[in-house]
């Protein structure tokens, strides 16, 4: 006989298991039946905790203290005053404000040809090629987040690109969290067409001193010889906790650049998976983690190599003042076919302040024999030579630090191919090194 | 009242046991002068020059230094350069990831607001490093790349000598600028010091070798063993010693 030991279920998972109760209706038959088997894994698993590999250094079970009620709509003035994220890139900005696309904030005319950019409730409600797409990405395991903003969103965007579509112009998602306390579900796809190019940006914000909670999902379905560039930047307020999920699928002969600049929330998790399904692709998934105060985040990667000649890249860069705590788990699988994988993860993290704590987990698990993989992770302090050369010059200390601290994040956002929104991202930084000092 | 007052400097190791490396070293710079401190190695010449720059590693047990009256060493790192110190590094650092021209930028302007004055312009800052660096051979590239990047021991030497120019220090001081320099380079960056000589500067040249100061020739020549100046001269005093080596100071000692 097995008597199933489960633990006693937290205040926060009666919570959750309440509101997958009422699960949205849109988007027929297969996509209400995904949204029941996801709250039934959540009902059966509930959060992850430390005994959870995936989740060893971000106990969710400990750290969502409570679920709070899902966020209402936003009222458009507040929305528009709180997003302030890549404004001035030139980039379509496209709205969501608590999980929601507000259309009056965003830019939906007028669009390239082969570009398709809807509100995933219109599209839902509409079914179609498009949603066929939707949630049909795997991460080969149950994890809580994704499960959750598969039962739970409504809402977010969906976009394509036709085959052969060149899209000059960047896009962005800017999400904004506004209003009293709750939690806002949003779920985004991105289809490109082979051949397809598309920049695309995400943006998350929120208000100071309200304890919300965002959960957000992207899927990027990128077929044969697209080029996506993706850049993300997550400046929640200072209570929040973040929970992001990105996923994607890459074709043959794909060019994908993906970035994340992360400064804002108590508690981020931003969790990738990634499968390369085609030969001969080449993937970067790249990071600058700003922390202080007592934040934490987590940056979990798994690149799963399928097949031939693929490359992939992760280059990570912490810094970390006060108490803060940065993870690097970067995890590559390289699959029996997958000969001649090119996989390559570093992680590197400065750490300014006493009581910085970095935890790096590379693993790579590799099956075929033909195959150059390789991990590396520094932690340190700000070079002390370095700091005299540039004090000895007449650099007071305070800005030897920043030019130190935005030289060492530099190179991560660097790998920025659009030069407005990585000019954006070397403000955000320079912005959170003026505010430390 | 001398610009640079060195008097009666001891100095040792940061720490518990930190061995005395200065034991009573004194030394006066007057405006326009140039002074050599040679002397073997070990001697203490390179942590006289970290000492007067401001590096924290060592600790002064007697004795004072002073700029122009000012206690030189109650002021922080960046202050003394601010005032006028500028000690040109035996081994330049390499920082990557801070353009050079960020650097020397940033250097100017931090010195010019300590001392109440206005920053400089783009296109004044753009034409002053312009018109240095080409004296000194140093490209539009390297100006480009981060800090002594991938730079030769020759280019690293230069690029010392360009930050001097553009921050036109009271008091230089030069630690075994020939150091892995051939003779060319040695020409240029001589050359390039000797540009900078001036009534109003003063320098100390620390070298090994007599052969840089044929190029940069000095007024006093001071030489310097355990941690003290043992013997003061003009510049005959290096060919002297080229002649002889440092032998006799060292018997001297023993």
């Amino acid at each position: 006989m097995n008597a199933e030991i489960r633990p006693m279920r937290t205040p926060a998972e009666q919570g959750l298991s309440g509101e997958l109760k009422n699960l949205p209706s849109s988007g027929g038959a297969r996509i209400v039946a995904l949204r029941e088997a996801a709250a039934k894994a959540f009902n059966d698993n509930g959060l992850p905790h430390r005994r959870v590999e995936e989740w060893k250094y971000t106990d969710l079970r400990t750290l969502m203290r409570e679920a709070l009620p899902i966020s209402s709509p936003a009222q458009s003035a507040q929305v528009e005053a709180h997003a302030r994220l890549l404004i001035d890139t030139g980039a379509r900005r496209i709205v969501v404000a608590n999980g929601a696309v507000v259309p009056e904030l965003s830019d939906l005319a007028d669009l390239e040809p082969g570009l398709t950019v809807q509100p995933l409730a219109t599209a839902l409600a509409a079914g179609g090629d498009l949603i066929a797409r939707l949630g049909t990405l795997e991460t080969g395991r149950y994890d809580a987040a994704l499960a959750l903003n598969t039962a739970l969103a409504a809402d977010g965007v969906a976009i394509s690109v036709a085959p052969g579509a060149v899209i000059e112009r960047p896009i962005h998602v800017a999400h904004v969290f506004s209003g009293k306390a709750a939690a806002s579900f949003a779920r985004n796809l991105v289809v490109l067409g082979e051949g397809a190019s598309l920049t695309y940006a995400e943006s998350f914000e929120g208000p100071e001193g309200v304890a919300y909670q965002v959960n957000s999902a992207t899927e990027f379905v990128v077929a044969d010889e697209a080029s996506l560039d993706l850049v993300r930047v997550q400046e929640e307020g200072a209570n929040a906790l973040h929970l992001s999920t990105l996923l994607f699928e890459v074709g043959k002969a794909v060019k994908l650049n993906a970035f994340t600049f992360t400064s804002g929330a108590a508690v981020t998790r931003t969790s990738l998976y990634a499968r390369l399904n085609g030969a001969d692709s080449a993937v970067s998934f790249n990071g600058a983690i700003l922390l202080k105060g007592r934040q934490h985040a987590d940056s979990t990667l798994f690149v799963d190599h399928q097949t031939t000649g693929c490359e992939s890249r992760e280059l990570f860069k912490h810094v970390l003042d006060d108490s803060t705590r940065g993870v690097f788990q970067g995890k590559i699988v390289v699959r029996q076919p997958a000969q001649k994988t090119d996989g390559r993860m570093m992680s590197r993290a400065l750490l300014l302040g006493d009581d910085a704590e970095m935890d790096n987990k590379p693993e790579l698990e590799i099956f075929a024999d033909d195959v150059a993989c390789g991990h590396g992770a520094t932690c340190g302090a700000i070079d002390d030579d370095l700091l005299f050369y540039l004090r000895a010059r007449g650099i007071p200390l305070k800005e030897a630090q920043s030019l130190l601290v935005q030289a060492f994040v530099g190179e991560a956002i660097e790998t920025v191919a659009n030069d407005e929104l990585r000019d954006a991202l070397v403000e955000r930084a320079e912005a959170w090194l003026k505010a430390r000092a | 009242m001398a610009m640079l007052d060195i008097d009666n400097l001891h100095a040792k190791i940061e720490g518990e046991d930190g061995k005395e490396i200065l034991k009573g070293l004194s030394l006066k710079v007057n405006p326009g002068e140039v002074h050599a401190i040679m002397g073997p190695n070990g001697s203490g010449k390179s942590t006289l020059s970290y000492i007067l720059a401001g590096k924290d590693d060592y600790e002064v047990t007697e004795g004072s230094v002073t700029l122009n009256g000012e206690d030189l060493l109650e002021m922080e790192i960046d202050e003394r350069a601010a005032k006028g110190v500028f000690l040109a590094f035996q081994y330049p650092i390499e920082v990557p990831g801070v353009a050079t021209m960020t650097f020397l930028r940033s250097a100017l302007n931090a010195q010019r607001k300590k001392r109440g004055e206005e920053e400089i312009s783009t296109p004044d800052f753009l034409r002053l490093v312009k018109e240095k660096a080409a004296g000194l051979g140093i490209s539009q590239d390297m100006l480009k790349r981060g800090v002594n990047v991938g730079f030769s021991g020759g280019e690293k030497k230069r690029a010392e000598i360009l930050q001097m120019a553009i921050l036109e220090p009271k008091i230089a001081i030069l630690d075994e600028t020939d150091s892995g320099l051939d003779i060319d380079a040695l020409k240029i960056v001589s050359e390039g010091v000797n540009a900078l000589r001036s009534p109003e500067r003063g320098m100390i040249v620390i070298t090994h070798y007599q052969r840089l100061l044929n190029h940069i020739v000095p007024d006093f020549v001071h030489v310097m063993h355990k941690g003290r100046i043992v013997r003061s001269g003009g510049k005959e005093l290096a060919l002297e010693l080229e002649a002889n080596g440092y032998a006799e100071y060292q018997q001297d000692a023993a």
